[in-house]
């Protein structure tokens, strides 16, 4: 086969033009090789611009949500360049290096935290057929690929010879590593569903959306997601008001910037996560498939956007959580991660298993047993809240009590026989 | 003989694993010989790439650039004055170290290479490429995990594993418990 423009162009458009390059180049040892490198540039580049425009949009959406109008000067009405002109301000900074701090550390960090929200891409599968590459141990490359970023805190933390900076990571670390617990097995619950840790499996097996199956798994996927990406409630990795920026306290410039950057294509990356995952990921009621007469498979385009769509809407609430939630207390952060969400998650894992192996299961059709799933997890849910419920009134019993008690020993004279309006009154 | 790019990858990722090794125990900043060993756990992560065992790579970084040694570069820093201080590289045991690190050595190779030998003979082509069946390497991930819980396989070892693990964990929560008379 010959290069021709036009196939080129049409394969351009349909999204075949791997396919098309390997039929013209035929089969010769360099072609796999430079055809992952083109993919592996292709999918970088997209991570690093698309960064640009999702600050454009976070500010924006935040300053509606909170009345104000946002980037309104830079690029016409809505600051469209704000981001582009903050991006060319970060670049031209000089390039410092603290005098006290550890040069290794401290220089390697910004780029290994870089390497691996990118690193992750890997297996997020855009549309049918357009994916870097369909790994057998898809979910559990993305989450051993994502400790790395632990590495990197430590490195940003302990390079900059800094007390903040030290203190910042530690907390980052006991974040990140706690919230990993109830990622990876809230995501367990999925691969039982689908028997299968590969994204494109994971995809095949949704005729029924996971999130409709498995709510809760999807939840608590959602929440440790917040956590891991560092966002809103769960920003006390850079609190700027207690240990001024945490981490990256003594970064400026690019190497800042990086940070940021790498905070970006980690929350995208797990909105797109969430959206393969629990959301269908490109699945359009079978659409995604269509090829014309012609041979356009104009299905891929449409798979493309639809995953577009779907992951966009998982950000936005990302955005709405940060432009709503206030900040948790460190303690909080970790009781609500070890105390609730992993004997939640570890209960849910058990239950999915032994409803999926009930004997009349085996029988039952792709939705039924979607409907049973569904009824086993509202069940699970109601049961947690009706435990948070008991907890939290004895928890206020034991207050009041203590209030009471206090309020008559105030009073003085008489203990034991207190007026109601005394007690409220102090 | 022209080298495959296989051969070419797994030469660059040796000599960045050894390098990294050698930093390790030669380096007198205990920081640096820390990220070393990260560096050449990655390595050998690599190496298991190339050779198809994707499950046991991802592993080797969850568990030993994730968890290990974050581990113990929390115990460098907490017990250490690392930015003052260096620490020297060899002390009274390094002839003993050597002398294990060789009889490791000998025995790694006698034993591949008489009970799994990969290599051919000289001059022989080499017959397969891999050293298990090709259907096991497409299935591997679920071979693994039946292998795990299944009677005549590996349920015993797998389940004694995960019992140690459970009592490393108690005993951890315990030692923390806080003691009654520090109730608050």
């Amino acid at each position: 086969m010959s290069f021709g423009i036009l196939e080129f162009l049409k394969s351009l458009i349909d999204l075949t033009v791997f396919d098309y390059m390997r039929g013209v180049w035929g089969d010769q040892r360099f072609v796999e090789p430079v055809l992952d490198l083109i993919g592996a540039l292709v999918v970088s580049t997209f991570c690093l611009l698309i960064v640009i425009f999702l600050i454009w949009l976070e500010r924006k959406v935040i300053a509606r949500m909170q009345d104000r109008i946002g980037p309104n000067r830079v690029g016409g009405k809505f600051g469209l360049l704000q981001t582009v002109a903050d991006v060319l301000k970060l670049l031209s900074k000089e390039m410092i290096t603290p005098a006290a701090a550890d040069w290794w550390p401290y220089n390697l960090a910004p780029l290994l935290i870089v390497i691996a929200s990118l690193l992750m891409w890997a297996v997020l599968p855009f549309a049918p057929g357009v994916l870097g590459v369909d790994l057998n141990i898809g979910l559990f490359y993305v989450l051993a690929v994502s400790s790395i970023s632990v590495v990197s805190l430590l490195l940003a933390g302990w390079g900059s010879n800094n007390k903040y900076a030290l203190l910042g990571a530690y907390r980052s670390i006991a974040q990140l590593v706690s919230y990993e617990v109830p990622m990876i097995l809230s995501l367990l619950v999925p691969i039982l569903l689908a028997s299968s840790m590969s994204t494109i499996d994971i995809i095949n097996a949704q005729t029924v959306p996971f999130i409709l199956v498995v709510p809760i798994s999807a939840l608590i996927f959602f929440i440790s997601a917040l956590a891991e990406t560092g966002r809103t409630p769960f920003d006390l990795l850079e609190a700027d008001s207690e240990i001024v920026a945490g981490f990256h306290i003594e970064y400026g410039g690019m190497k800042f910037g990086m940070f940021f950057l790498a905070e970006f294509i980690g929350t995208l990356f797990m909105s797109g996560l969430f959206a393969t995952v629990y959301l269908g990921g490109y699945r359009l009621f079978g659409l995604e498939e269509f090829v014309t007469g012609g041979g356009w498979a104009l299905g891929r385009l449409l798979g493309l956007v639809v995953f577009f769509i779907k992951m966009f809407a998982v950000y936005f609430v990302f955005i709405w959580v940060r432009g709503t939630l206030p900040r948790f207390r460190i303690d909080q952060m970790l009781n609500f991660n070890w105390k609730f969400l992993v004997p939640l998650t570890l209960a849910l894992v058990l239950m999915v298993a032994v409803v999926e192996k009930l004997p009349f299961m085996a029988s039952l059709g792709d939705v039924s047993r979607a409907g049973v799933h569904l009824f086993a997890n509202l069940l699970l849910g109601l049961v947690t809240l009706e435990i948070l419920r008991r907890f939290a009134r004895k928890q206020r019993m034991a207050q009041e009590e203590k209030l009471a008690a206090r309020a008559a020993v105030n009073s003085g004279s008489e203990p034991g026989n207190l007026a109601p309006e005394a007690v409220a009154a102090h | 003989m022209d080298p495959t790019i296989d051969q070419i990858i797994f030469l660059i990722v040796s000599i960045l694993t050894l390098g990294a090794g050698f930093v390790v125990v030669t380096n007198r900043n205990l920081l640096y010989s820390a990220l070393a060993m990260m560096a050449s756990f990655l390595g050998v992560a690599a190496i298991y790439v190339l050779l198809d065992a994707g499950f046991l790579a991802a592993a080797q970084l969850l568990v030993y650039i994730g968890a290990i040694s974050i581990l113990v570069i929390f115990a460098i820093m907490m017990t250490r004055r690392l930015m003052q201080s260096t620490e020297t590289s060899f002390n009274a045991q390094w002839g003993m170290g050597i002398f294990t690190a060789l009889v490791v050595f000998g025995l790694f190779v006698a034993v591949i290479g008489n009970f799994w030998p990969l290599a051919p003979a000289a001059g022989q082509p080499l017959a397969s490429g891999t050293a298990v069946p090709d259907g096991m390497l497409q299935d591997s991930i679920a071979a693994l995990g039946r292998a795990f819980v299944s009677v005549d396989a590996f349920v015993i070892p797998f389940e004694l594993a995960s019992v140690m693990l459970l009592a490393a964990m108690v005993g951890a929560i315990l030692v923390a418990w806080p003691k009654a008379e520090d109730e608050v």
